[in-house]
């Protein structure tokens, strides 16, 4: 059979062909759905960051050129919100990156009840991140929070702190939150790559007389690589365009203390009612977002890399 | 002596892991003793960590909203079900079309087959805030707002190329030899698709699905654009409403919270296994 159909490439053409038709049968309601929520909105987002446009359907909305873009890197708030958001990303994946790889090493050393540690830190992750939020904002709570219970029944504390409306607090209480949601995700990640990773490297290396510190850096941890930049990749782009969990545990405060990138976005939108400068802000987090698409698609697409 | 040392590492590791069950389980748990207390006794200082009068109460109130005194436990009630009946209807749309244009992709070679697959991958990391104001203006002017239709449509944006991404990566891993011998044996390709790859996919499908219904479940920022009543409202937009008033019923809130959590953690513990291969699918190219 195999036979025929390579001696008779008219028909093997008309296979291909066929072949492809059915390729478009099927990707076509995909297509169409994805290039209607999705790339439809991208341009109309990217045309509207040229326009000065306040909300409202029948408002008039003309052409400004780039002056969205140029009032948007001239505002000292814009440069501060970046800072923060950067101060959010920075610290909430490093801390969730470091947990994670710790965190997976100490199940894959496999302790009493590893099983059962590996089975609850789906936990964490699988808790919806509103329901998250509201959770560390109640544990916040000056009233009745957790954390002040904690604390006083340590000593550490005379009287209830109101924790979120500590300027300096409010960031690195949201970034706790996040560390508490996120870093399961990292640590499971790792975990089934170090699963799969070959033994017999570790082990000549112990017979060749390397210590269980030099095998975990220099030979755990570049095989892991790939594992770690996928998830480092993927929790830093959700990081940096962060909303949800802000603006559940401070919306935005104290005094703009936890204003992110999106939710700056999301205030110019819908409450400043500044569509055009919305969209110039939403287009700078889609350039971000393409930035890391590409090295993540360059991660991928490395063949050697997928062992 | 030599097992002496092996004990002791043993127990040191051991002991390494009473912190992170700690850090995992004392802020849930917390909530849901807090979730039996009564108003008066949350605000007890110093906290009463166990209740001294558990109640059910809350819990009782969100699935019997008619007997229920204040406001709180029939949002909830109707927003669950919102959030049921939207994650559900997308997880439906995106399996069925999605993983038909997955196969195309994984196994039919043609023209545009590789510029297709990167194009949904970046797609897939679009923030939705860049995608919000066209879909809001016309949502508006379709008069679609607080209709649940409109998040099933909007969801799309995520969860389609994500279904994608996972169920290439899965049908990649079936072997080639099925299809090769029914096509020998005659089969169309979509014959194929239908009678040999589709069977032999269930698990992959299903853990697909999981993963959608996770993400639809977990969604915020749409619904709370798009939603306001309880015609279309979420759980999430509902738990987010509340928060943001004081002298509400926070114990009632607490309770709702939970319950809001109970599916995707139920639906996370059963299928923990899939969830992390399709965690590093999307991740590492099988």
């Amino acid at each position: 059979m195999a036979a025929i159909l390579k001696s008779n490439p008219k028909r093997r053409l008309s296979l291909r062909q066929q072949d492809a038709r059915t390729a478009w049968l099927l990707l076509v309601p995909s297509l169409v759905v994805i290039l209607g929520v999705t790339l439809w909105p991208i341009i109309s987002t990217f045309i509207l960051s040229f326009l000065n446009a306040p909300t409202g359907i029948n408002q008039a909305k003309t052409y400004i050129g780039l002056d969205n873009y140029v009032t948007m890197i001239k505002d000292r708030t814009f440069w501060e919100t970046i800072g923060r958001t950067l101060y959010f990303t920075v610290a909430s994946v490093g801390l969730e990156m470091i947990l994670g790889l710790a965190i997976a090493q100490l199940v894959h050393s496999h302790p009493w009840g590893w099983k059962f540690l590996r089975f609850s830190l789906i936990i964490p992750w699988a808790v919806p991140t509103i329901v998250n939020g509201a959770m560390w904002r109640w544990i916040y709570s000056a009233d009745f929070g957790a954390l002040n219970g904690l604390l006083m029944q340590l000593g550490l504390i005379k009287h209830y702190v109101p924790w979120l409306s500590l300027p300096n607090m409010a960031m690195p209480l949201v970034i706790l939150a996040d560390v508490w949601h996120m870093m399961p995700f990292v640590a499971l990640i790792l975990q089934a790559a170090l699963a799969n990773l070959p033994e017999e490297l570790e082990e000549a290396a112990a017979v060749d007389g390397a210590n269980a510190w030099q095998r975990f850096w220099q030979i755990r941890v570049p095989l892991l690589r790939p594992a770690i930049l996928v998830a480092l990749i993927a929790r830093t782009v959700d990081a940096f365009r962060v909303f949800d969990i802000v603006y559940i545990i401070t919306s935005g405060g104290p005094a703009f203390k936890t204003i992110t990138i999106t939710y700056l976005t999301y205030l110019n939108t819908f409450s400043y009612g500044k569509q055009g400068t919305g969209a110039a802000l939403s287009f700078l987090i889609s350039f971000f977002t393409l930035i890391m698409a590409f090295i993540y698609i360059r991660v991928l697409y490395r063949p050697e890399e997928n062992q | 002596m030599m097992l002496n040392r092996k004990i002791f590492r043993k127990l040191l590791v051991f002991l390494l892991t009473i912190p992170v069950f700690l850090f995992i389980f004392f802020p849930i748990l917390w909530l849901f003793t807090a979730s039996l207390s009564t108003q008066v006794e949350l605000y007890a200082v110093p906290p009463h960590w166990i209740p001294q009068h558990p109640t059910f109460q809350n819990y009782f109130e969100i699935f019997f909203p008619s007997q229920a005194a204040s406001s709180v436990p029939r949002t909830f009630a109707i927003s669950i079900l919102n959030s049921i009946k939207i994650a559900s209807a997308v997880t439906i749309i995106c399996i069925v079309i999605g993983s038909l244009a997955a196969y195309s992709l994984a196994r039919i070679p043609f023209k545009y087959n590789r510029p297709i697959q990167l194009g949904i991958l970046g797609i897939r990391m679009i923030p939705e805030v860049s995608l919000i104001i066209p879909l809001f203006i016309i949502a508006s002017s379709l008069k679609l707002i607080n209709k649940p239709i409109v998040l099933i449509i909007t969801y799309m944006s995520f969860a389609l190329p994500y279904t994608i991404w996972l169920m290439a990566a899965y049908f990649q891993s079936v072997p080639i030899e099925l299809e090769e011998a029914a096509r020998l044996d005659g089969c169309t390709r979509l014959g194929i698709l239908f009678r040999v790859v589709m069977p032999v996919s269930v698990p992959g499908l299903v853990s697909t699905a999981m993963f959608i219904f996770l993400l639809a479940w977990d969604e915020f920022f749409y619904a709370l654009i798009f939603t306001s009543t309880l015609a279309a409202k979420t759980a999430p937009v509902a738990i987010a409403e509340f928060v943001g008033r004081y002298a509400v019923n926070i114990t009632g809130m607490m309770a709702g919270g939970l319950l809001a959590a109970i599916p995707p953690i139920l639906v996370a513990l059963l299928f923990q296994r899939y969830i992390v291969s399709g965690m590093t699918a999307g991740a590492v190219k099988g």
